[in-house]
């Protein structure tokens, strides 16, 4: 039987009794949302905090709404609630594509986006697909809220810009009109970690791409925004050669390591093709969108 | 520390560390045995119960975040309709052989039940992506989809005929197997 060692357990009644029970135990308190990563982890001695936050009663951090011209996504808002909602599928079918592949509906029903932006998983799929999207995150401590472009959200593997004292509280994605986004993920076993994914978002703009965003998962850390391959996109015409120079530029551009779920070589040339199909659906979409918003 | 989590309709206050999962309170705790303990990752899915009325994960559950929380078991899916019958979806297990050595077949009961609750109608993709979490060693799985089948047809033949007969008692409408 696996069981954590001993800690504290404290259930937090609002945000501001979260952060001063995080601010006191300093990094010995560990907030825990779905459990589903951080558990695990407690059983395997990986992880060991004197302290859990018990965030979940914590309502008011569990919201999607659209403010001006972005997308608010509460830190508590669960996967299944990312999955079911029409306004997220409409604007970012990206997170969608992901959600149906992220483990399996127990899971989803508990895990949250806070939590597996904050895990800091280089494997795991919301990171790159809010990489992508050129998410940002909003960080809430004593002194108030700072904004960080998911680019430079996480500090490497299993470290984020979150620092003592801290909370993760919400993810804000740019609503742009004729955008498309794609996911496309190779997994052993349904719900199982990538063996490599590739997350691709973009506008089009009189025929053009604009905006793009390409984010790679389980390639190694570091990958969830991909400079070279947006900069090589952004004012291009679509087209077959477009997106093989993009995809030859992804594999370049990511540093994955051979273990159980496959050879460096094999996560190399999936970074490169799954960046060929997250693309070309992509563009489909908002080639769709287009349409629809014209 | 001193919770209470409300099992099947009940309040059970107990003692337990904050380390304690949800698993161990219901099986060493309460005695509900129903819930069976595999993987103890939070992959096999054997341990699911309802929580909220939604299918979690016993096993990556702590007992003390369930405070508060309704909790069902297979112990509380018979008996709801009244007396001690069963619940359309057990009766759709025996009926299509849904198990074979039962090991996964509480957790596959409970999320059928919770799938119903929300979806009466349920396709059989929607049925499959519902136990997607859930193992069955045996590779029953054609026959649990069936099972499931069998309680969503149960029970819309049964909600029919209240329909049409309202003055039918409630158990007589859901006894039996003999669709």
């Amino acid at each position: 039987m696996q069981v954590p060692a001993s800690f504290d357990y404290q259930r937090a009644q609002s945000v501001d009794e979260a952060l001063e029970l995080l601010r006191r135990h300093g990094e010995e308190a560990r907030v825990v949302a779905g459990g589903h990563s951080l558990l695990p982890m407690m059983k395997l001695r990986l992880a060991g905090p004197e302290l859990l936050v018990d965030i979940n009663e914590l309502h008011e951090l569990d919201y999607i709404e659209v403010v001006g011209d972005e997308l608010r996504v509460g830190a508590l808002t669960r996967h299944r609630a990312l999955l079911e909602s029409e306004l997220v599928g409409r604007h970012f079918p990206i997170v969608h594509d992901a959600e149906k592949v992220i483990a399996d509906p127990p899971v989803r029903n508990r895990g949250t986006i806070g939590g597996s932006l904050c895990q800091a998983d280089p494997s795991e799929d919301l990171s790159a697909v809010c990489g992508a999207l050129h998410a940002r995150t909003v960080i809430r401590g004593a002194a108030g809220e700072r904004i960080v472009p998911m680019a430079d959200f996480h500090r490497g593997p299993y470290e984020t810009a979150v620092g003592v004292g801290e909370m993760l509280v919400e993810v804000r994605i740019p609503v742009r009109p004729g955008a498309g986004s794609a996911y496309e993920k190779v997994e052993r076993k349904a719900g199982d970690w990538a063996v490599a994914a590739a997350g691709v978002a973009l506008t089009l703009r009189e025929g053009r791409i604009a905006d793009a965003g390409v984010g790679l998962a389980a390639v190694g850390a570091g990958a969830l925004e991909l400079p070279a391959v947006q900069d090589l996109l952004d004012g291009r015409e679509p087209s077959e050669a477009l997106y093989e120079e993009a995809g030859r530029l992804a594999s370049e551009h990511c540093s994955p390591v051979t273990d159980s779920r496959g050879s460096a070589e094999y996560k190399r040339h999936l970074a490169g093709e799954l960046t060929r199909r997250a693309l070309r659906r992509a563009v489909a979409r908002a080639g769709a969108a287009v349409e629809r918003e014209a | 520390m001193r919770i209470t989590v409300n099992v099947n309709g009940e309040d059970h206050t107990r003692e337990v560390e904050p380390r304690h999962l949800l698993v161990r309170f219901l099986r060493d705790d309460l005695d509900l045995t129903g819930t069976h303990w595999g993987c103890d990752t939070s992959n096999c899915g054997t341990c699911v119960v309802l929580m909220d009325g939604e299918p979690v994960k016993s096993c990556t559950v702590l007992a003390v975040m369930a405070a508060g929380h309704e909790i069902r078991t297979v112990e509380g899916l018979a008996g709801t309709a009244g007396g001690d019958q069963l619940d359309p979806v057990q009766q759709g297990f025996i009926e299509e052989h849904g198990l074979q050595c039962g090991f996964c077949t509480p957790g596959m009961m409970l999320t059928g039940r919770a799938l119903l609750d929300r979806n009466p109608d349920p396709s059989e993709q929607e049925i499959r992506e519902a136990i997607s979490g859930q193992l069955c060693r045996c590779t029953g799985y054609l026959n649990i989809v069936r099972s499931i089948q069998w309680a969503a047809k149960k029970q819309a033949e049964s909600a029919a005929a209240a329909t049409a007969a309202p003055t039918a008692a409630p158990a007589a409408t859901l006894a039996g197997g003999q669709s």
